[in-house]
């Protein structure tokens, strides 16, 4: 069943990263030098669509709280933020979207899952430094969200209504898709290069 | 081509609500530690070993949190480690149905063009050292654009927003001064 639900879910994940343009380093380019701002509207109404439902399914009890997973809050987070973005930039993909550029055909997509399979393996063998630098220990309680979720394995950082801050954030999300102009740049509108 | 904003970020929301809500959070980059195992340990076989007491490893970051990421590269048919081969599966899918994308965009894509020209090789040497930092950085984060930023900021975790932050900061002037074209 789980394996049925990931064949389901993955596919359906790789499918939409495909038709949203983010398998594709032009549209990547384009939103990360806010020329082309497409990609970035899709993703802020992603995360409020997905945010909106997810709380307001939890607060009708449709959606099992402990399928919640938040990921720990550390200084490495921040650094490691910084790596990848840098990375992101230059490659045109993130570890997800150039997974599924190799499915779209291209093959510098190759290239980068090889440097990524070696940087992982990288991480791997340097691990044990980054943990005694205590850049890895918890910061702000480590796994947190912001507001406090009824049920949940998780503290919240303030003592809000988690998921209703869950739900304002989500129309937060979805109110800047709305606002945020296609092209912040500075005039320089340019078409969407043909594939 | 590309589906408008409007449509392809309510699909693509609907998607993570669909893996929060059937079985748990989006995330990608975990998967390429999973194959580093699975090489690894192809090529040492003592590098994943199990006792009585679960799975461990010689190497310290796939024996942590109980030997988790051990057992998986033991025991690939995961619905973490199939998601992610279904990505590409659903990527592949989406292309064949819209006609594919020219032997050009194949191998460089447009922008890498426009502002280098026509070398591929540079291209792929790029995309190489790329991958490495990314995955560096995603792995020294503890999870990548999926798995912190969307996963992540959809359930108001602290984490997904400092990742958001130090990730944008840098992608957006590298992108400024590596793409001025295209």
């Amino acid at each position: 069943m789980q394996i049925a639900l990931a064949i389901l879910i993955g596919a359906g994940f790789g499918f939409v990263l495909d038709r949203v343009g983010a398998t594709n380093p032009n549209v990547i380019g384009g939103m990360l030098t806010l020329r082309r701002l497409h990609l970035m509207k899709t993703i802020l109404l992603a995360i409020g669509t997905g945010s909106i439902l997810m709380f307001g399914g939890q607060m009708l009890g449709l959606v099992d709280v402990m399928h919640m997973d938040v990921k720990a809050a550390y200084a490495g987070v921040f650094i490691g933020g910084l790596l990848l973005g840098a990375g992101w930039a230059a490659s045109g993909y993130c570890p997800g979207t150039g997974v599924c550029a190799l499915g779209t055909g291209r093959k510098d997509a190759l290239f980068y899952i090889a440097g990524g399979l070696l940087g992982a393996a990288a991480y791997m063998a340097t691990y044990p430094a980054w943990k005694s630098s205590g850049l890895l220990d918890d910061i702000a309680g480590g796994k947190v969200t912001l507001g406090t979720v009824p049920g949940s394995k998780f503290d919240g950082l303030f003592a809000v209504s988690g998921d209703m801050l869950g739900i304002a954030l989500g129309l937060v999300f979805v109110l800047v898709a709305f606002v945020l102009p296609e092209n912040i740049s500075g005039g320089r509108v340019q078409e969407v290069p043909a594939e | 081509m590309t589906l408008n904003w409007k449509l392809g970020g309510l699909l693509l929301g609907a998607v993570f609500f669909a893996a929060v809500l059937l079985v748990k959070p989006i995330g990608v980059s975990t998967q390429f530690v999973i194959l580093d195992g699975i090489i690894a340990d192809s090529v040492a076989t003592d590098f994943i070993t199990q006792s009585d007491e679960g799975y461990t490893s010689t190497n310290a970051y796939m024996a942590k949190s109980g030997g988790k990421y051990a057992k998986n590269a033991a025991n690939p048919l995961n619905y973490s480690f199939i998601f992610v081969l279904a990505m590409v599966g659903g990527a592949f899918l989406s292309t064949v149905l819209r006609g594919g994308i020219s032997k050009e965009e194949r191998s460089a894509p447009a922008i890498w063009r426009a502002n280098y020209g026509d070398t591929p090789w540079k291209r792929y040497a790029v995309a190489f050292v790329g991958g490495f930092v990314v995955l560096y950085g995603a792995r020294l984060a503890g999870g990548c654009t999926s798995g912190h930023m969307m996963s992540g900021m959809m359930q108001t975790s602290l984490s997904g927003y400092i990742f958001a932050a130090g990730a944008f900061l840098t992608a957006v002037p590298t992108a400024m001064l590596m793409y001025k074209e295209g």
